[in-house]
């Protein structure tokens, strides 16, 4: 009973974690067709910035602004990060080989990765930075005959809100219906009068507050240390390739299936962990080539 | 003269557009048949059904006695039924020689080889001869995307007749090449293929064209056959002239 | 009547006389002009001597005074060259393996696991040759379902079964050792025991033996009926089909070569170093094997070797200077030639014998167009 509530609230906190890493990689994949493999280092931006931003007002602890407010920081935190680097990175870089196919973005981003991940040692250096706060203000309750802390549900509360946030975007403004007509056509759109690269630029930009945001609301709980975008990449990877690359629905179902899976095997068969998420990953995209909410299959020959 | 090619009742419908309504016809060894018809009369997509890129609902097809039906283009190309396309189908970033040279090397099913040379003597000897047969005597290490709209037909349609087929289907050769280059483009590959043994369907808009060079003519209406015969006969036939010539009787 | 009679025929009887549809020079980069047979024949042979010149002054080196650290670094290049080689195969077919470091892994486990199990054979050579097949295997195996894939999704699901790898390789540390990795222990090299002043000399001599016969085979490969089918397959899949060949085949048998080329360089990264990891079936492994294709080109079978040791080149000196900038360095030259050079580092050094070989033969010959020759008698074609 207690593994299954274990299984269960882990499966969730691990599912709005990973939804909130993957959502904007594959909306900005579904408007621009840009797999961005710098969007993990967006996340230790995001993470890292949150936790100094800790640090430095609330050194030891305590410091001159009330405690709640450190939510506010967090979510400062990946608002700068992302509408700093969002903005920067498409307009400098992924602008010029938007049309290159998808091969050419692709390592174009992987340098960028490679980039921002010395940018971030060269800021904040190599030494893990520790911002629990925000972590251990909240406590812990007990759920269901276990002890579970509840920060974790924020994380889940803010990856709903970001869910509800995307969908009113997609579905509810102008921004969103001309977004839509992007994805649909990009010639047609420019055509029509659409600045299509404005379009980019926000959807890039809103893309990496998303990630920004993944990684500020994580870095509480973890340590934050060089190399935490590596392994993000690879799983947001895997989540969107299994929900479908380009569908933001598709990212929460593959979140939820990945997050579920891995907090089964961690409980029942822990060597396996990594391997049953890449193991789904090749089932699904071996089955579903477009993943599970990636349309129809358009036949090459 | 055998049959190469028998369609029996072949029906393909897309919605209630009628591509192909029960159309049967049979094709003899050597013959060089023009197919006619308005736009959306099934000219296409019986090219399209006999090279199997499109599936019949119903009906059958029939090379050499046996049912091609639910084969793959490749499978089909194999057994000797090879196309050209209305929009031009080439390695753009290949020379025109290398593009004939891959030609060969699949023809003469050495197209898995890793270890000899692509340009093998004897395959630079029959390319550059076949490549001349067609035109193409100057430039050939130019490449394939530098030709003019006639040469990339003519290219085109050099690459499937390298593949030694029986049978040689023919998706508008003229259309995008301008109407001085028109009867020049058909000279060259109508000459090159009448010397063969190749039966040579071709579809075509322009009337003058098809009756120079069709020993037998095909009048496709609304998915099926309205007229066949030579082209003289052809274009007697009032049916003929109201629907597809669009003549007032 | 055969055709080619036919064609004679035709030939006498005038037809298709009329070279009206020459191609449209004047509209083609200066690039890719046209080269005659002679040409091309000249060409070749230079390109054959400066393939040998290389060879031999690489052969000298250790003669030279070489550090053996750097025998080390070129050995480690060379290896990865190998593993480049294939992933370049690849590319050229517009297939971008974003898994490659599934085959690097294999090969070295392969030489490490089969040690631990006390396998007779303990010579670097044979070992290196399984690592090779096992890899094949492997290819074979994974090479069924990634045929059918193009475009991102091929890259994604090359990822995927590479980090299947990783993820075993990691956690059943009983069998592999998990992050600790396996020591690898290879006695001799073709025989050879060597002391263990000599030992980088040795290792540099068998993999560059190793490389220079992989370049030629992988030469003869693009040069053949099947590298030219892949770059059609890469300009027109749906006429490579018409015309009969299997564009799934072709693809699956230079995914089969590619991943062979992997295990290849794996295992002898593994003799080579004397340990492996988890880490080299990581996607960061992967992607540092897609960094040096497009870092060397893929307009010529050196390419991957240049690339690599450019690479293997800055990553050191750059750790050494200042080991929190390394990353950012490569990250950056790997900008500025997608950018700026997209046919890498290949491309810059033809572009430049280019140039001075055009401005010694319009020094002897004013009247010709000289620019027209390009080493490409070695090369794979640049791609635009």
């Amino acid at each position: 009973m207690d593994q299954l509530a274990r299984i269960v609230l882990d499966g969730i906190v691990f599912a709005s974690y990973l939804f909130l890493v993957s959502a904007g990689l594959t909306f900005i994949y579904g408007v621009m067709r840009i797999l961005n493999t710098a969007h993990g280092s967006i996340y230790g931006l995001g993470a890292y910035t949150a936790a100094w931003l800790l640090l430095r007002l609330w050194p030891g602890g305590s410091g001159s602004i009330p405690i709640w407010g450190s939510y506010l920081v967090l979510l400062l935190g990946a608002l700068i990060v992302g509408l700093i680097i969002g903005p920067l990175m498409e307009r400098l870089f992924i602008r010029r080989v938007v049309d290159r196919g998808e091969v050419i973005p692709l390592i174009l981003t992987f340098a960028l990765f490679l980039i921002l991940d010395d940018v971030m040692k060269l800021i904040w250096g190599v030494d893990p930075l520790l911002a629990d706060l925000p972590f251990s203000m909240l406590g812990a309750i007990s759920l269901a005959g276990i002890n579970y802390p509840v920060y974790p549900f924020l994380l889940t509360l803010v990856a709903v809100g970001a869910a509800f946030v995307m969908w009113f975007i997609i579905n509810r403004t102008r921004f969103g219906k001309l977004v839509i007509s992007v994805i649909a056509d990009r010639e047609v759109s420019g055509t029509l009068g659409i600045n299509v690269p404005r379009i980019y630029t926000f959807a890039f930009t809103l893309g990496a507050i998303l990630a920004a945001l993944g990684g500020a609301f994580v870095a509480p709980m973890i340590s934050v240390v060089p190399g935490i975008s590596v392994e993000v990449i690879i799983l947001s990877f895997a989540v969107t390739t299994i929900g479908g690359l380009g569908s933001v629905g598709g990212a929460a179902i593959g979140a939820a299936l990945v997050g579920l899976l891995r907090s089964m095997a961690v409980q029942y068969v822990p060597e396996l962990d990594l391997f049953v998420i890449y193991a789904l990953m090749t089932l699904i995209l071996l089955i579903k080539p477009r993943g599970l909410f990636g349309g129809v299959e358009a036949r090459r020959i | 003269m055998g049959v190469v090619l028998e369609a029996v009742n072949v029906v393909r419908h897309f919605g209630a557009v009628k591509a192909c309504d029960d159309l049967s016809v049979q094709l003899q060894e050597g013959q060089t048949v023009g197919i006619v018809g308005p736009n959306g009369s099934g000219k296409t997509t019986f090219v399209n059904i006999v090279t199997g890129y499109v599936k019949p609902t119903g009906g059958q097809i029939r090379f050499k006695g046996d049912s091609i039906i639910g084969l793959e283009p490749r499978k089909i190309a194999n057994l000797g039924i090879t196309r050209s396309f209305q929009v031009p189908q080439l390695y753009t970033s290949l020379t025109i020689l290398e593009n004939m040279l891959i030609a060969l090397s699949i023809r003469s099913k050495q197209q898995w080889g890793f270890w000899r040379p692509l340009r093998s003597a004897a395959r630079l000897e029959e390319a550059s001869r076949l490549l001349a047969d067609f035109g193409f005597t100057d430039g050939i290490d130019h490449k394939a995307s530098t030709l003019p709209e006639g040469g990339r037909k003519l290219l085109d349609v050099a690459l499937s007749f390298a593949l030694q087929p029986t049978i040689l289907l023919l998706d508008e050769p003229t259309s995008g090449v301008s109407v001085d280059d028109k009867f020049a483009v058909m000279d060259t590959l109508m000459g090159v293929v009448k010397h063969s043994a190749i039966t040579a369907v071709f579809i075509e808009h322009d009337m003058d064209v098809v009756a120079r060079y069709a020993d037998r003519v095909l009048v496709f209406s609304e998915g099926t056959i309205l007229a066949d015969g030579t082209s003289a006969e052809v274009f007697a036939n009032p049916a003929v002239r109201t629907h597809v010539l669009g003549e007032g009787v | 009547m055969t055709l080619d009679q036919d064609a004679a025929v035709a030939r006498d009887a005038g037809v298709g006389r009329d070279a009206r549809f020459r191609s449209d020079a004047e509209s083609e980069p200066p690039g890719d002009r046209p080269v005659s047979p002679r040409a091309r024949r000249a060409r070749f042979e230079r390109g054959r001597l400066i393939a040998l010149a290389i060879l031999a002054v690489l052969a000298l080196l250790p003669f030279l005074g070489m550090p053996g650290w750097l025998l080390f670094l070129l050995t480690i290049a060379f290896s990865k060259g190998l593993v480049v080689l294939g992933v370049v195969l690849l590319l050229r077919g517009d297939l971008v393996s974003f898994g490659h470091g599934l085959y690097y892994a294999a090969g070295a486990y392969t030489v490490g696991l089969l040690l631990r199990a006390g396998f007779p054979v303990r010579d670097a050579f044979p070992l290196a040759v399984l690592g090779g097949v096992v890899a094949a295997l492997v290819a074979a195996l994974v090479g069924l379902f990634l045929a059918r894939y193009r475009g991102i999704f091929f890259g994604m699901l090359s990822t995927a079964f590479s980090m299947i790898l990783y993820s075993l390789l990691l956690k059943l540390y009983w069998v592999t050792g998990g992050t600790d990795g396996i020591a690898v222990r290879v006695p001799t090299t073709l025989g050879i025991q060597p002391s263990a002043d000599l030992i980088r000399v040795v290792q540099y001599y068998f993999v560059l033996a190793i490389a220079a016969g992989v370049a030629y085979l992988a030469y003869r490969v693009v040069n053949s009926p099947l590298g030219f089918l892949m770059r059609g397959i890469n300009d027109n899949e749906i006429r490579v089909e018409y015309m009969g060949a299997s564009v799934r085949r072709a693809i699956y048998q230079t995914y089969v070569l590619a991943g062979a080329l992997g295990g290849l360089g794996g295992a002898l990264v593994a003799v080579t170093v004397g340990h492996i990891a988890p880490d080299l079936a990581y996607w960061t492994a992967s992607g540092e094997f897609i960094f040096i294709a497009l870092l060397g080109g893929s307009g010529s079978v050196f390419a991957p070797f240049i690339g690599a040791t450019v690479f293997e080149m800055v990553r050191n000196y750059a750790f050494k200077l200042s080991p929190y900038t390394w990353q950012m360095l490569l990250g950056s030259v790997l900008l500025v030639i997608i950018l700026f050079a997209p046919g890498g580092l290949w491309s810059i050094i033809e572009r430049l014998t280019q140039r001075a070989a055009a401005r010694r033969a319009a020094a002897a010959d004013p009247g010709t167009g000289a620019g027209d020759d390009k080493g490409r008698g070695w090369a794979l074609s640049s791609k635009p």
